[in-house]
């Protein structure tokens, strides 16, 4: 299934406002106003904003530690995330999370795991709950190759074939783990996409390429809400930055500068920028008016984290229990 | 296998059970049908409540506490796993997240270590995490087990583990009336609440009415009453320090025991208040002594109570180490009533 001009328009807005963020979050990481630790997700836009062009908004997402790109795609607030990263009260969630524990409850973003492949069985929990609830919402786990190698990939895949579980299992394979590359950590292209023959619907496909994705989920989705049960998309990407943290702050040594740079050449938001200029349905002035309204969205979102207020002392000890 | 080693089946001491005071010629039921009669209860009062768990759907069903509910409610709601602590673990936290009540039983806490990245790093963390934006209602169920050798990996009391970790509440029973009406309030909490129970509870028959019943999590309940030693013991030990106590009574020592029923939150008001009038504390437990549930309580009358204290507090746990297998070694790890009467001795005499 191929987006609409319409479709095709809001997935690159998507990628671009994401990129957009990431790069503002970026440059001003080393004034230390923003004390928490970024994962930043410049190079895989097209994945968030594919997969949740597919998305209702009471669909279920279950992000990672990589999570702004995920929050943006599905309907997030920028002022609450930038809040969030300046460690306010205002944030989403609350100041207790930082950028590594975005929510975003009336999207369906229930809360994100930086525990690496923790979220992949909660996020098939959902969709556990959804399908014992008689909904037909999706539930969508967003994981990268670092995930994969946990164990609870395995398990939760299996069990949501057990139970035909609504679940998308979406891994965004960037290459690295942290420091490590994917040739040292796995044996070869992952058991599933041969291992579950008719059982699950399987797909690989070029991350960078947002129509790509959308084409993918939208059948992984349709399969869900049929009670057809998951699905698996490899989503072949690259992280552009480090690990964590801003450039500067990206270890050198370990891969090789020339690999960084012919993946930037491939960068997804400026390659699917010149397709739709190319297509004619965005014009250099649509770009520049599009440009104007994200920088203005961002400058606002930044101005209103470093104005709100930092939670009170007294929010310590605050929100253990449920009540 | 014949479990032989475990205790034949036995009425509850006719200690106080709070709650039940005018009920002495009630239905007296099995321990196991106590906790099944509970989960049965909450899954016919709410759509939302699901039993999951490796054999909860077997013929044993989980020594007799889910015993034929998939039967009754049918195997959407209360269904068999893999064995995939880790990840069901998290399945369970999600559907929580989703709406769902889960109870997830593990017939023994060893296997609880797998499920530790999900209760702790997840689970006990996602409300304050996330500044109250979700709550995650779930159970997990898990009972220690003793007797018939089952040894290092079948046998471990890890209630110190658990009970160090903010955000999870962690019940241990003692009673057939406390299982039925903590389960019941476990499942009603919006948190999330970890049953630890003992399988020689399991050979108990108690007083428990029929109609469903709460009781509040964080409350403790004096079982005797005594002058000279207070004596706080945990799950199965409730009964073997209150044996303990009733024949000390006849040396003219009278210990009053407290069963905190949850260590956490638990009931140090209570606890304070009965060292405030005894001036001692023996505090026994079914786990390792070196950091664990003892240690905790003893720390904490020592920084709250300690003024009121008479006498040096006394701790009276298992050795630290692992369960050995063969019975003699059993015999000889375990403690038990004359371990208790032991500690209550040399709290007072100071011998």
């Amino acid at each position: 299934m191929l987006p609409t001009a319409e479709e095709k328009l809001q997935l690159f807005r998507t990628m671009l406002r994401i990129r957009r963020v990431q790069e503002r979050i970026e440059s001003e990481y080393m004034q230390d106003e923003m004390k928490t630790p970024v994962h930043l997700y410049i190079g895989q836009e097209a994945i968030a904003a594919g997969v949740c062009a597919c998305l209702r908004d009471d669909d279920a997402v279950n992000s990672n530690h990589r999570s702004h790109g995920h929050y943006l795609a599905k309907g997030g607030d920028l002022n609450a995330m930038m809040a969030e990263l300046f460690c306010k009260a205002t944030g989403c969630s609350g100041g207790y999370g930082g950028s590594m524990h975005l929510v975003d409850v009336a999207h369906g973003n229930m809360g994100t795991s930086a525990i690496v492949g923790g979220g992949i069985p909660i996020g098939t929990g959902q969709g556990l709950a959804f399908k014992m609830r008689g909904l037909d919402n999706v539930s969508v786990v967003f994981f990268g190759d670092g995930a994969a190698d946990e164990g609870t990939f395995y398990e939760s895949l299996n069990f949501a074939l057990l139970k035909q579980l609504p679940v998308v299992y979406v891994m965004e394979n960037n290459g690295w783990a942290v420091c490590s590359p994917t040739a040292t950590r796995h044996s070869g292209d992952n058991v599933f996409h041969a291992g579950a023959g008719d059982r699950l619907f399987t797909a690989k496909i070029d991350g960078n390429e947002p129509e790509q994705v959308f084409a993918a989920m939208a059948k992984a989705v349709a399969r869900a809400r049929a009670g057809e049960g998951p699905s698996f998309i490899e989503c072949v990407t690259y992280r552009i930055l480090g690990h964590a943290g801003c450039l500067q702050q990206d270890p050198k040594g370990y891969r090789d500068p020339a690999e960084v740079e012919a993946w930037r050449a491939r960068c997804p938001v400026c390659a699917y920028q010149r397709t739709l200029l190319a297509q004619g349905l965005l014009s250099e002035a649509g770009l520049a008016e599009l440009e104007a309204e994200l920088a203005a969205e961002i400058d606002t979102a930044f101005a209103f984290a470093r104005q709100s207020p930092l939670p009170a002392a007294d929010a310590l000890l605050k929100n253990l229990f449920c009540e | 296998m014949p479990w032989s080693r475990i205790k034949p089946d036995t009425n509850e001491p006719d200690f106080q059970i709070e709650g039940l005071p005018d009920n002495r010629d009630g239905r007296r039921v099995s321990y196991a049908e106590a906790i099944n009669e509970a989960l049965s209860q909450a899954l016919g009062l709410d759509p939302r409540v699901f039993v999951m768990g490796q054999g909860v759907d077997d013929p044993s069903g989980m020594f007799g506490a889910t015993r034929d509910l998939h039967l009754k409610y049918g195997a959407e709601r209360v269904f068999d796993t893999p064995l995939a602590e880790t990840a069901l673990s998290g399945v369970a936290v999600g559907a929580a997240l989703g709406g769902m009540r889960p109870v997830y039983f593990h017939n023994r806490p060893d296997f609880l270590l797998l499920a530790m990245d999900q209760l702790v790093n997840h689970a006990a963390k996602w409300h304050y995490m996330f500044g109250g934006a979700a709550c995650v209602p779930l159970v997990f169920w898990a009972c220690i087990g003793r007797g018939w050798g089952s040894a290092a990996q079948h046998s471990q009391a890890l209630q110190g583990l658990f009970n160090h970790v903010p955000g999870l509440k962690l019940i241990m029973p003692a009673t057939c009336y406390d299982t039925k009406g903590l389960m019941l309030a476990a499942i009603a909490d919006n948190n999330p609440v970890l049953i630890i129970e003992h399988r020689m509870n399991f050979k108990q028959r108690g007083l428990v009415p029929e109609a469903p019943y709460t009781l509040p999590i964080g409350k403790g309940v004096i079982r005797r009453k005594g002058r000279d030693v207070t004596v706080v013991a945990v799950s199965h030990l409730v009964v073997e320090a209150y044996a303990a106590a009733q024949e000390l009574s006849e040396e003219g020592i009278e210990a009053e025991v407290i069963d905190p029923r949850t260590l956490r939150p638990l009931d140090e008001a209570l606890i304070l208040e009965s060292v405030a009038r005894t001036g001692r504390l023996v505090v026994t437990d079914t786990g390792w002594k070196t950091g664990g549930v003892t240690a905790e309580i003893a720390a904490m009358v020592a920084e709250k109570g300690f003024s009121s204290l008479r006498a040096p507090i006394v701790r009276v746990a298992n050795p630290d180490l692992p369960t050995p297998s063969g019975y003699t070694l059993e015999r000889a790890y375990y403690i038990g009533k004359d371990d208790i009467k032991q500690g209550i001795l040399k709290a007072v005499r100071g011998a």
